[in-house]
């Protein structure tokens, strides 16, 4: 089969992108803020590409302008040295003045949109939601908190709910490796740091997933390092918390009860947790409502039977490096583990 | 001269002949590897939506490097579905569908391949040549 060649294929889109000044294509850009946050720094961006473009532009018409006069001076003979009047003027206002008014701009309005973001969210009358993420090195660990009913907190992993409208303050912490949280369409970046606790405010307009995106290297699947950010409506937020916190029912169809037999007895429950069972880890990502995450393995692939099937025979043929070892499992036990996970909703 | 170019065309029209048996014989000549409502061009994405290639590697389609399932290179050249039955259309497209049904125990599981789908899948790895 003839194969294009990578950049004849890149070609189409990289023109739309230049085209469409790679706004609203996928899931994951900076250029379509999804929120206030965002929204401020695309501003910020704007402007600052703006003036880049009109000192450009005007560097640019001075230097042909200067050209050609001098060349049309050295064809009559005149001549072509700029009197040391002119000279030290052009000094002054090119070199010092403009440029100084020019920085200025960017370091004010760099400095408000930086103040401005740092608001929002924080007023004394909005409360916001708080949720912890720790970033472990291959998965992110995420922690609803409620304060006032502990009861009511629960733990997941990989995908991060929220209420839109409403602003959310992340606690960024690590166990092991610094990584740097990004959900382009939210908020810039912010380091999760081991033995330390940074925050970040978010805020989503609209319903709707977005992606995230580990922005530091750290380790071996750090291109792998992805998460998404899922915005209910806020009811519906409501009754997603409720339904994380139903104690599981044990599997209904026999295949998936199988499943969790296997589940239990090949010490799956070592490392990974599933609420209202006896498998209590917390080395490796909660799986409780596994069935409804959207993605395996951190944003690697899609949660359909074929990638998890894949991923629990040999984890290490998808993710090389990460701490899941592969478990020595008849076809048979495979299949109903699968069943087992993709029942858990 | 005329008993030479006879026997020419007698031979030509031999080998014609032989040539539609070895077809009829040898799939890898033939049209037995057509399936009926299959478009292979069709075949990569369902694949990847299904994620089969988690478990096999599939020559023409990203990421499928999965070592966990035979490789599927060359498939237009095996002979059997799951060393059990013989690779025709027909049973490429159900084995896609219901692996248990061919082979109880396989590890492959149900993904829920529609028909339309499968038979997609199986045009695509019918492409597949040495």
């Amino acid at each position: 089969m003839a194969m294009r060649s990578p950049s004849i294929r890149l070609a189409p889109s990289l023109a739309a992108c230049a085209l469409a000044g790679c706004t609203g294509t996928g899931v994951q850009d900076v250029l379509a803020p999804a929120g206030p946050q965002a929204a401020r720094i695309a501003a910020w961006f704007w402007f600052s590409f703006a003036l880049a473009v009109a000192v450009f532009v005007a560097f640019a018409a001075i230097l042909f302008w200067g050209l050609f006069r001098a060349h049309r001076r050295h064809l009559r003979g005149e001549d072509t040295e700029l009197p040391d009047k002119h000279g030290n003027r052009l000094v002054i206002w090119g070199g010092v003045v403009i440029p100084t008014v020019i920085l200025l701009a960017l370091l004010v309005f760099s400095a408000y949109t930086d103040r401005m973001i740092s608001r929002l969210g924080r007023g004394p009358g909005e409360k916001p939601l708080t949720i912890e993420v720790v970033g472990e090195q291959f998965w992110w660990q995420v922690r609803y908190l409620d304060p006032e009913h502990p009861h009511r907190e629960f733990i997941t992993a990989n995908e991060i709910h929220v209420p839109a409208g409403r602003p959310v303050r992340l606690l960024l912490k690590s166990r092991d490796v610094i990584h740097s949280f990004w959900v382009p369409n939210l908020n810039g970046k912010q380091d999760l740091v081991p033995g330390r606790t940074n925050d970040l405010v978010v805020q989503v307009d609209d319903p709707g997933t977005y992606r995230g995106q580990c922005a530091e290297f750290c380790g071996v699947q750090h291109a792998k390092m992805a998460m998404l950010v899922v915005a209910h409506p806020p009811r519906e937020f409501d009754a997603w918390w409720e339904s994380q916190l139903r104690p599981h029912a044990p599997p209904s169809d026999p295949e998936a009860a199988r499943g969790e037999e296997v589940f239990m007895t090949n010490g799956c429950g070592t490392c990974h947790s599933i609420r209202g069972t006896l498998a209590k880890g917390t080395v490796a990502p909660d799986l409780s409502h596994f069935g409804s995450r959207r993605t395996v393995a951190a944003g690697t692939l899609p949660n359909t039977k074929g990638h998890l099937g894949g991923w629990i025979a040999d984890p290490q043929a998808i993710k090389p490096g990460n701490r899941m070892p592969p478990v020595p499992l008849k076809g048979e036990e495979l299949r109903a583990l699968v069943s087992y996970l993709h029942s858990l909703k | 001269m005329t008993a030479a170019i006879r026997a020419a065309t007698l031979a030509l029209a031999c080998t014609g002949l032989l040539g539609g048996c070895l077809r009829d014989l040898d799939p890898r000549l033939g049209e037995r590897h057509t399936v009926p409502g299959g478009k292979p061009k069709e075949g990569p994405a369902a694949i990847r939506a299904y994620g089969c290639g988690s478990c096999h590697v599939i020559p023409g389609v990203r990421g499928a490097r999965g070592l966990t399932a035979p490789p599927l290179a060359a498939w237009s050249g095996r002979r059997f579905i799951a060393g059990r039955v013989p690779n025709t259309p027909h049973e490429l497209v159900s084995w896609i569908i219901h692996p248990q049904g061919i082979k109880p125990g396989t590890a492959m599981p149900d993904l829920g391949v529609t028909d339309q789908d499968a038979r997609h899948i199986a045009a695509y790895l019918y492409t597949l040549k040495e």
